[in-house]
């Protein structure tokens, strides 16, 4: 029995090891996804294009423009000299943000009934809405007694990132979604791939059992999955920085969870498709909502009611929250039973159906 | 229905199925084959490309379930003792089915381990069965750089390596040349010759003719079942060869006649199939032609194989009644 599980995983490792482009695959996705995430996907907003009319052109309103510029978020080209000339640069494209200072801001400032500037933002890029928002929070000169002595109303302290690094939010999750990403393709193809070539047929006429099957097909990619994490997190506390401030063991334990529940969709996913090509794009339906969908990118809390069902569903979402959990706040697994027992009962539910949907028969 | 009471182990057949059909939706691949193999005998399924020689091999190994109809493998029925069947079980898939990119070595090591064999026995198998089709050279070679004859010899090395008693080959030879053919067949006779029992289906004349017994199938159903000899004995037709320089002129002309089923050419001569109750044969053939102008020679030969192929799943189209042997 174990000789026939054996022999099994040690044909996968074989064939995988000399498979070049799948083990290239193994190294190259997590290592292209992480610089790709943690150089290129930045969510710290910084040097937007803008362009100022200021029609009133005080001391306060220099000192408006004075104040944004030094914010660092937006940076002022030459100024505009009417309202139509800003719009039709923000129509071309050529500044994401018009600050437009009306003739009466020295009146609108002193009153508090209106708004004294007008902040015009190209709503067609998602992240420049929200830092214009941010911007409009900037005070005002001399609104409110002298401001340069205003103490702010809120103090806010981001824990566990203070320097609110992008890296440091997307690197814990993007183990999962590497991980989402590899395993559930690698077995989907695998066990698809001997169907396609027949050796299914002569496999299903031996003795071998489906779960030996099965287990000797999944258990070389647990291993590559831990391998994968490893790639990642050692370049996210190289290259970005990133805490480990959880156990480690924690870490893993909670890796090879999720890695067991992907592969088991892997092999349902297996059981539905006919040809590797489908494999493939059913796995690929299933990563899209699971980055969209499990707070890797978008929170969680501030979802639609039914977008935040569908992510229940979905083991990524689990992951993402007990490896932030783990790696940020170094929360122990024991404080992470929910996520950890959510992924159990995903992982229970998807080997069922694999296992009474995998028969050893052709039809 | 299956006899009540088996018999001895002994006169058992290896495989008995009555009634077997399988539908794949509205098509029906194999309709209602009865089959008794005997055992330690090479017996042929014959027939042309879609003509259910697959399906039936995969429902005798448990790969498919019959629609309907009973079979019992081995004593086993299937599908239902598919798992106890496996060990004496040897399969041959039609299109090559080991591992490309694993070596001779290691597919044949993968196998053995597959079947549970015990490392003593593994070694002594392996060695034994590296030996018996001349894999020694190949052992260290992947599989998928082989040649269509070696790949065929890696394949029944690694069906018989556990020693079944049974061999279900499916097309085995359909990808090899003619001298790989004949090892291939000297190889099988052997295997029957330790009490072996082998089904192995084909589209080769000569193959089926090196069979003990064979079964010939047509859209799924088993039109002629006997020895090769003696389906060529009793074959429902009279033939008659024809030797003329005008095959054009002559066809024509014997087609015209009623009592002709069908006439095949081979280079400057006319293979004729007529109706067994034609009397005269030749005497028929050879007036019929001078009347068309032919100059030809008749004479009435005995049939081949290929004739009882032909009579047996060809004169559908005439609505004649092809005899079951």
């Amino acid at each position: 029995m174990l000789q026939r599980l054996f022999a099994i995983m040690n044909k996968e490792v074989r064939q995988l090891a000399r498979d070049r482009l799948t083990f290239g695959m193994i190294v190259g996705i997590p290592l292209m996804q992480i610089l790709l995430f943690g150089y290129a996907i930045n969510f710290d907003v910084r040097d937007i294009r803008a362009a100022v009319v200021d029609e009133a052109n005080t001391s306060h309103s220099r000192a408006l423009v004075a104040d944004l510029q030094a914010s660092g978020v937006v940076r002022f080209g030459a100024p505009s000299t009417s309202v139509p000339e800003l719009r039709h640069r923000l129509d071309a494209g050529e500044i994401s943000v018009g600050v437009v200072i009306p003739r009466d801001f020295e009146r609108r400032r002193l009153g508090s009934d209106r708004a004294a500037v007008q902040l015009l933002v190209d709503g067609s890029e998602p992240m420049i809405d929200s830092v214009a928002r941010g911007l409009a929070q900037v005070p005002l000169p001399g609104r409110d007694a002298d401001y340069r002595s205003r103490v702010p109303v809120f103090e806010v302290l981001t824990e566990y990132n203070p320097e609110r690094r992008t890296a440091v939010q997307v690197v814990p999750a993007l183990v999962g979604v590497i991980l989402n990403m590899t395993m559930v393709i690698f077995t989907s193809v695998a066990i698809v791939r001997e169907r396609e070539r027949g050796n299914l047929e002569l496999l299903i006429t031996t003795p071998i059992r489906s779960w030996e099957l099965m287990a000797g097909k999944l258990m070389p990619y647990v291993l590559i999955g831990l391998v994968q994490t490893t790639i990642v997190l050692a370049v996210g506390s190289w290259a970005f920085d990133v805490p480990m401030n959880g156990s480690l063991l924690d870490l893993y334990l909670a890796a090879a969870l999720f890695i067991a529940a992907t592969l088991t969709l892997g092999l349902v996913i297996s059981t539905l498709v006919k040809s590797q090509m489908q494999a493939f794009q059913l796995s690929f339906l299933t990563l899209l909502p699971s980055i969209l969908l499990s707070g890797f990118v978008f929170p969680f809390d501030g979802m639609p009611k039914p977008a935040q069902w569908i992510a229940q569903v979905l083991p990524l979402t689990h992951f993402v929250e007990m490896i932030r959990g783990i790696l940020l706040r170094g929360a122990p697994l024991t404080d992470l039973g929910v996520p950890a027992a959510k992924l159990a009962v995903f992982l229970a539910v998807t080997l069922a159906i694999a296992t009474s949907r995998f028969r050893k028969r052709l039809d | 229905m299956l006899p009540a009471a088996a018999p001895r182990p002994a006169v058992e057949p290896a495989i008995v199925a009555r009634g077997l059909t399988r539908r794949f939706g509205r098509v029906t691949a194999v309709d209602g084959v009865d089959l008794d193999i005997p055992r330690a005998r090479i017996y042929g399924f014959l027939g042309p490309n879609g003509s259910g020689k697959s399906t039936t091999i995969r429902m005798l190994c448990g790969l498919l379930a019959p629609s309907s109809g009973a079979v019992h493998v081995l004593g086993h029925e299937m599908p239902r003792d598919a798992e106890r069947l496996r060990p004496r079980l040897g399969y041959m898939t039609q299109k090559f089915s080991l591992w490309d990119d694993l070596t001779v070595a290691e597919n044949l090591d993968f196998m053995s381990r597959v079947f549970d064999l015990p490392a003593e026995r593994r070694r002594q198998r392996l060695q034994a069965v590296t030996g018996e089709y001349r894999l020694d050279r190949l052992l260290s070679q992947r599989a998928g750089t082989l040649s269509g004859g070696q790949r065929q010899r890696l394949a029944l090395a690694a069906a018989t390596l556990h020693q079944p008693e049974l061999l279900l080959l499916d097309e085995p030879t359909s990808a090899v040349d003619p001298q790989s053919r004949r090892d291939f067949w000297e190889s099988l006779f052997a295997l029957v010759a330790r009490g072996v029992t082998i089904l192995v289906s084909t589209h080769y004349m000569d193959e089926a003719e090196r069979c003990h017994e064979l079964a010939i199938l047509a859209d799924g159903r088993l039109v002629a079942q006997g020895a090769p000899k003696q389906l060529m004995s009793d074959i429902p037709a009279r033939v008659v060869e024809v030797e003329t320089d005008d095959t054009v002129t002559a066809r024509a002309a014997l087609l015209q006649d009623e009592a002709v089923l069908s006439v095949a050419q081979l280079g400057t001569r006319l293979h004729v199939l007529l109706r067994p109750d034609a009397a005269d044969p030749a005497g028929r053939c050879y007036a019929r032609l001078r009347d068309a102008g032919v100059e030809a020679q008749a004479t009435a030969v005995g049939a081949s194989l290929e004739d009882v192929f032909v009579a047996a799943t060809g004169f559908k189209r005439t609505s004649h009644v092809a005899v079951a042997g």
